[in-house]
């Protein structure tokens, strides 16, 4: 990028790749003028319209994260400026104070955002992971945190927030307001927790991008399989933790699993962008270096450690990747992996998805006993995965029409279009005939 | 500096155990926290507890009992006045709590 005009093309591609790439830096760095989440918030949405309107005839700059900050904190400041100082029903952020005296905001004078100096922009790493904290603190409700983690540390919009948890755009608006009320009138420190409490917090905060991540992977409703927006956020999200906390091996845990998943993205869905069963996919698509990097990490993370939820799970997703086929697969492998997960995390998906590898390690009539134990579990009754993996055992058992009827029951029960096509054409392979097609 | 007030929820059938002393345990926490309490006290039973009910327009009901019935009672409380939330979390998870627990509410800033 030089100075000079740029086409609006070219500009709005900029821009959204700042959004993406640097919302978190500019929002964390703006925080310290404000001392407060949301005149953040609205002082860094104006430094990015501003870019729309004046890089098409300034130039796109070279460090774009640097001048969007400092027009930011430009706004920022005439924000505080102009704000009447008794309106301010609720406290200051607490733990900037100190750390915001000492790196003053740059002074004003150019009508026009130069590229700040690295120099004050370079300790704001820290202030990312500061905001991620925040956003993912104990005191706030689950929800709030991952919707407050997608609203300011990604920079989703709170309509696109909404969308993603399928709740209505005013719910998500006061869901998001809420949290950062409680944020200020509560204390919530801006702050990075304390060595005795920073393991706890990092679990918190890698529950939450792992819910990120399983929300995009499989979009629970809609016409598409996954929501790309979530899962790359996702990996932004967990690549950003492994930067900043490079020795935790929870979150080295974190990445690995969602490389070792992510490495099947090509292949999961076919030109038409239904799904495609682990069973049938080009394996030779699969991509050998996110494989490669999430088996590094996975070695990190499970070097003298006891097992963990993420680390088995990436194992189990591991086991997949390095099979060459699907009739290679170690399914006596993958099911002891699922009993480990039993005894991390109890759960009937857990136990379900345990069935289906003894359903292959040992034979299709073990895998359906166990899955029709499975049947009374209340949280798996409208569970559509519970039918077709009884659909499966039963097709290859030869019970086909007991494999249709399954398969009726697992497109009744799912609510995304793309599973619900492939649910049918598996149904349609196993002998059955539909009006409904 | 932020003032929080430790509401301190205890199942009342702790009271009966003979194995606890409460009052040893609480002079211990508050020597061990005496640079950030501003005050605190315990409360007598929920058995002395009387609630006046008002309706909004000076009405105004005399009840026997707590304001909420439930399994766990206030049963004191602590003022302190520490930096942020996380070091409130750090004292209230030690304060002497038996079976229940210890509600935390930020004391409004008045200018």
């Amino acid at each position: 990028m030089s100075a000079g005009a740029n086409t609006a093309a070219e500009v709005a591609a900029a821009v959204a790749d700042a959004h993406r790439r640097e919302w978190a830096f500019v929002l964390a760095a703006t925080v310290r003028v404000t001392g407060d989440l949301d005149d953040a918030e609205e002082a860094v949405q104006d430094a990015y319209a501003r870019a729309l309107e004046t890089w098409p005839a300034r130039g796109i700059p070279a460090n774009t994260g640097a001048w969007l900050t400092t027009a930011a904190k430009r706004r920022a400041l005439d924000l505080l400026r102009r704000a009447d100082v008794s309106r301010r029903a609720l406290p200051k952020l607490v733990g900037i104070e100190g750390a915001a005296a000492s790196a003053p905001p740059s002074p004003l004078g150019a009508r026009d955002a130069p590229d700040a100096d690295d120099a004050e922009n370079s300790v704001v790493a820290d202030d990312r992971l500061r905001l991620i904290f925040t956003c993912c603190h104990p005191a706030l409700a689950f929800e709030a945190r991952v919707a407050l983690t997608l609203r300011m540390v990604c920079g989703l919009t709170t309509t696109e927030v909404a969308r993603a948890f399928l709740v209505s755009e005013p719910t998500m608006a006061a869901r998001i307001t809420r949290a950062k009320r409680k944020i200020a009138a509560a204390g919530i420190p801006y702050a990075v927790p304390a060595e005795a409490d920073i393991r706890e917090r990092v679990a918190g905060v890698i529950d939450v991008v792992h819910l990120v991540y399983t929300t995009g992977h499989t979009a629970p409703e809609g016409t598409s399989l996954s929501r790309r927006d979530l899962t790359e956020r996702a990996i932004e999200l967990s690549e950003l933790l492994r930067l900043l906390l490079p020795k935790d091996r929870d979150v080295a845990g974190l990445l690995a699993l969602i490389y070792l998943t992510e490495a099947r993205r090509a292949s999961r869905t076919d030109a038409d962008g239904d799904e495609v069963m682990l069973e049938h996919q080009d394996r030779s698509r699969w991509d050998r270096a996110y494989i490669d990097k999430g088996l590094a990490l996975l070695a990190t993370a499970v070097d003298g450690a006891a097992p963990s939820r993420l680390t088995v799970l990436a194992a189990i997703g591991a086991v997949h990747d390095c099979s060459p086929t699907w009739e290679q697969t170690d399914w006596r492998r993958i099911a002891l992996l699922y009993d480990t997960l039993l005894a991390v995390w109890p759960s009937p998906v857990v136990e379900l998805n345990r069935a289906i590898a003894i359903g292959f390690a040992e034979s299709a009539q073990s895998g359906l006993d166990l899955l029709d134990g499975l049947a009374v579990e209340p949280s798996l009754v409208r569970y559509p995965y519970l039918q077709a993996a009884r659909a499966g055992m039963l097709v290859r058992l030869g019970r086909r029409d007991e494999a249709v009827a399954a398969y009726d029951e697992a497109i009744a029960l799912s609510g995304n279009k793309r599973e619900q096509d492939h649910l049918r054409r598996q149904r349609g392979a196993a002998g059955g005939f539909s009006a409904f097609g | 500096m932020a003032e929080y007030l430790l509401l301190i929820n205890t199942d009342e059938s702790v009271y009966a155990q003979t194995d606890i002393d409460m009052t040893a345990d609480h002079d211990a926490f508050r020597a061990r926290h005496a640079d950030v309490i501003l005050g605190g006290a315990g409360l007598y039973g929920s058995d002395t507890a009387t609630t006046v009910r008002t309706d909004g327009t000076g009405n105004a009901v005399v009840t026997d009992g707590l304001f909420a019935e439930s399994k766990e009672v206030m049963g004191g409380y602590y003022l302190i006045d520490v930096p942020d939330l996380d070091a409130a979390i750090a004292v209230a998870k030690d304060v002497p709590a038996y079976r229940g627990g210890i509600e935390i509410r930020p004391v409004m800033v008045r200018n």
